[in-house]
């Protein structure tokens, strides 16, 4: 048992839960008053948004590409919630479906043209931060009611954020790591020419990525807007790094199909954790970002420590 | 066309070209029901092409396609192969390292879907290991990128075997025992004389002559894109398979061109060393003033060997002797060669820069200089050494790597197969002056894939399996040597 607990494999699959437990327990060391319903709620609340950014980053990465856009376009989604879908709800879904056939579209030119995903969406974040100024030129908006009262559920016992990070995780677990075109989808990041050898369209399997990381980038703005009412176009901009982190504090790997639904969403979940833990501590805003980042590294190196190990 | 039902592939004068290349030039081949079809040749013979357009994954550039007495020419795919029953285990490995075992076996049957998909996938493909690899050690959950190579390639051929719902007729094994032990090997063969019992039909490509002649009941021998040969497996032996897999041409023609007499051991040793396997018959050695040839099947340790050299001469490892400054010219130009942006005369001189250098910087009046009488030397076809290396052709842009190799201060040019994709031409202007160069005391270590180049050494080493297994001189090479040396007589 010992054994097993100590093999590579499983401390790489531990190392995510571990790490946020750690952090959860030394927050509770600092500020006990946040071991309470109240105050998980507030710690954890903008972990359901970022948390469905990092998946439909994760989905771009299981493919081996990489999306630069997820922040601003998760902030025109929201720019979208809080003007087209509160006042014309029929055009407002419209145009958020758009957002996702562009989002698979995007999906077809890079797999078509073979173009390098950081280019096309480096390009394109600046294309969904114009749209999000032209639709919302000033911060303002506001959230239809239905968003605002899913994302402010006030469930029994367990804060709605954790049951809703728990939610997203097991179902795109099921999504992707158990089903039969799911192990399809992820072969494609391991071996593409061998899915396209064993008569599969990549086509088709970089518009179902990209598309469905459109859909959870419509998901985190519309939450997002739940929990602010209101929405700007630079609502989200930091979310693009947040989802990047995220994934791979998780487990991840940037390239080889390697990913984990569950690992992603406790990796979203200790990078909310890691801006109240250093606001407990009396870290300057200042300093937070630069302090998030070193929470970081340590976390990585452990996974580089636990890898040499392995190899 | 064979009209006959017990037909799976009739090929009729199927063609393929690369650029120039003519990888297959007019292939006729058919496999009937329940037949095991040897397949063998040297590098290059169109072997692999030859599967690759069985497998859908090349179209033929012409010729007729008959699969089980249907025309499928210009309508093949890979999706047509899968639905006729064909698959094929590919020689670089096909599975997907990063899921399953049972996950890798639904990659390849698309009705493996439902409710416990994962189940039946990894009973499926748990019986099919069981049959043929008894013993195997391979759980269905294991993800195979944990798995040493022999069992992944245990997976993949396993996997090539099972069926779902479309009936499987004919499996190709491209060098299946490539990374199999003695005993897997065995197994995996009489495994294939079973199921071509029960009338499965089996194509086998291996270089391990032994497996062929004993295994299977016609043999094809392909050559220079064509099948030259095509007889029952019994009407072959070792001696006649080698013979006929050989250039039939006398090479008299660069005999005579190489004129130049050299004797072993007049000038110093400059290069001693030996491969990590331990198994080298002899160390492999150089002389100052010789062209050393490395010879055998494409990717048996040649190009590891000049690496391992190399790492000797420029970084200081203690892996090999050698005396003297080094430089590689790359095989494989566009990863290994050019910088892609830079200018002609400049990609010459990085090799050089250190004599080009004043106050820290590099000389222009230098660079420009230096790429100006190599552009002579070498007739490098560009109207300015100003101009990107790409706007070059593909010939020209290996003479600019060798004058790059050539202008350095380096005693020892070490040459990873740099002919691929040349012309004729171009070939002869660069054997010529390599024997200048080696007249003038440099030494040069010549990894090749090509026969006819081994005629311009003076001595060559044939590497098998990562070691060296055979030394000729300049007077004992023939193809035939160098061709019994390469292919082992059985696993």
């Amino acid at each position: 048992m010992l054994a097993y607990l100590t093999t590579p494999r499983f401390l790489r699959a531990a190392l995510p839960a571990a790490s946020f437990a750690i952090l959860l327990a030394a927050i509770f060391y600092v500020q006990p008053r946040a071991m309470s319903y109240f105050g998980m709620n507030l710690m954890l609340q903008y972990t359901v948004p970022i948390a469905l950014a990092t998946i439909a980053q994760m989905f771009i990465i299981t493919v081996n590409d990489l999306d630069l856009s997820i922040g601003p376009f998760v902030g025109l989604t929201a720019c979208i919630g809080a003007t087209l879908l509160a006042d014309t709800p029929a055009l407002g879904l419209l145009a958020l479906a758009g957002c996702i056939a562009a989002y698979a579209g995007l999906g077809a030119l890079i797999h078509w043209r073979n173009l390098p995903s950081l280019v096309v969406t480096l390009g394109m974040s600046f294309v969904w931060l114009g749209v999000a100024v032209l639709i919302l030129p000033t911060p303002g908006g506001t959230a239809p009611g239905w968003v605002k009262a899913i994302v402010g559920l006030k469930t029994p016992y367990v804060p709605f954020p954790i049951i809703a990070a728990a939610a997203i995780g097991i179902v795109v677990h099921l999504a992707l790591m158990t089903s039969s075109y799911g192990a399809v989808l992820r072969g494609a990041g391991g071996n593409p020419k061998a899915i396209g050898r064993a008569g599969w369209s990549l086509l088709k399997i970089k518009m179902v990525m990209y598309g469905a990381a459109g859909l959870f980038g419509v998901l985190s703005g519309l939450s997002l807007i739940g929990l602010t009412s209101a929405a700007d176009a630079h609502i989200a901009d930091r979310y693009t790094l947040y989802a990047i982190a995220g994934v791979i504090l998780g487990g991840g790997e940037f390239v080889g199909g390697r990913v984990s639904p569950v690992g992603a969403v406790i990796g979203a979940l200790t990078l909310t954790l890691t801006g109240s833990f250093l606001t407990f501590l009396k870290i300057s805003p200042d300093w937070q970002i630069g302090a998030q980042g070193g929470i970081l590294i340590i976390v990585l190196a452990l996974r580089a420590l636990i890898n040499r190990r392995e190899g | 066309m064979n009209a006959s039902g017990d037909n799976i592939v009739t090929l009729e004068n199927v063609a393929k070209h690369f650029g120039a290349v003519r990888a297959l030039d007019g292939v006729d081949l058919t496999v009937d029901a329940g037949e095991c079809l040897g397949l063998v040749g040297h590098n290059g013979a169109g072997k692999s092409t030859l599967m690759n357009v069985l497998a859908g994954t090349l179209p033929p550039d012409q010729g007729v396609m008959g699969i089980r007495a249907r025309d499928l020419t210009g309508s093949y795919s890979v999706t047509a192969a899968g639905e006729n029953g064909i698959r094929c285990v590919f020689q670089e490995l096909s599975l997907c390292p990063n899921l399953t075992v049972a996950e890798n076996a639904r990659i390849f049957h698309p009705s493996l879907t439902g409710w416990g998909w994962k189940r039946r996938a990894g009973a499926m493909i748990r019986a099919k290991l069981d049959e043929i690899f008894p013993g195997h050690g391979i759980q269905p959950d294991d993800v195979v990128g944990d798995l040493s190579i022999g069992k992944r390639q245990m997976v993949e051929i396993a996997r090539a075997f099972t069926t779902t719902d479309a009936p499987l007729h004919l499996v190709i094994l491209d060098e299946p025992t490539s990374s199999l032990d003695a005993v897997t090997s065995r197994q995996l063969l009489d495994f294939v004389r079973t199921a071509v019992g029960q009338g499965l039909s089996c194509i086998l490509i291996s270089h391990v002559l032994g497996e062929i002649l004993e295994y299977s009941d016609r043999i094809v021998v392909m050559k220079d894109g064509l099948v030259v040969a095509e007889r029952a497996g019994r009407d072959f032996t070792r001696d006649t398979l080698v013979a006929t897999m050989g250039n039939v041409v006398e090479m008299d023609g660069i005999k005579e061109r190489e004129a130049r007499e050299m004797k072993r051991g007049h000038t110093a040793v400059v290069i001693e060393a030996r491969t990590d396997t331990g198994r080298d018959s002899v160390p492999l050695t150089a002389h100052q003033g010789e062209i050393v040839g490395l010879a055998g099947l494409a990717s048996h340790g040649q190009t590891g060997m000049l690496l391992k050299i190399y790492d000797a001469a420029m970084r200081g490892k203690n892996t090999a002797t050698v005396v003297g400054p080094v430089a590689l010219v790359a095989g494989d130009r566009q990863t290994d060669g050019v910088f892609h942006l830079w200018s002609i005369s400049r990609n010459i001189g990085i090799r050089s820069l250190r004599n080009m250098v004043r106050h820290g910087l590099i000389d222009p009046v230098a660079e420009a200089a230096m790429g100006r009488s190599w552009q002579e030397r070498i007739k490098i076809k560009a109207p300015d050494m100003t101009d990107n290396i790409l706007s070059l052709s593909g010939g020209n842009q290996q003479k600019a790597l060798f004058a790059r190799a050539l202008a350095s201060d380096a005693e020892i040019i070490l040459m990873d197969d740099p002919m691929r994709g040349v012309d004729v031409g171009t070939k002869l202007e660069v054997y010529d002056l390599i024997r200048d160069e080696a007249e003038k005391g440099r030494t040069f270590l010549w990894y090749t894939t090509e026969m006819d180049e081994l005629y311009n050494c003076d001595h060559t080493y044939v590497f098998r399996d990562g070691a060296i297994v055979a030394d000729l001189s300049r007077d004992d090479l023939s193809e035939e040597k160098i061709l019994h040396s390469s292919f082992r007589e059985s696993a």
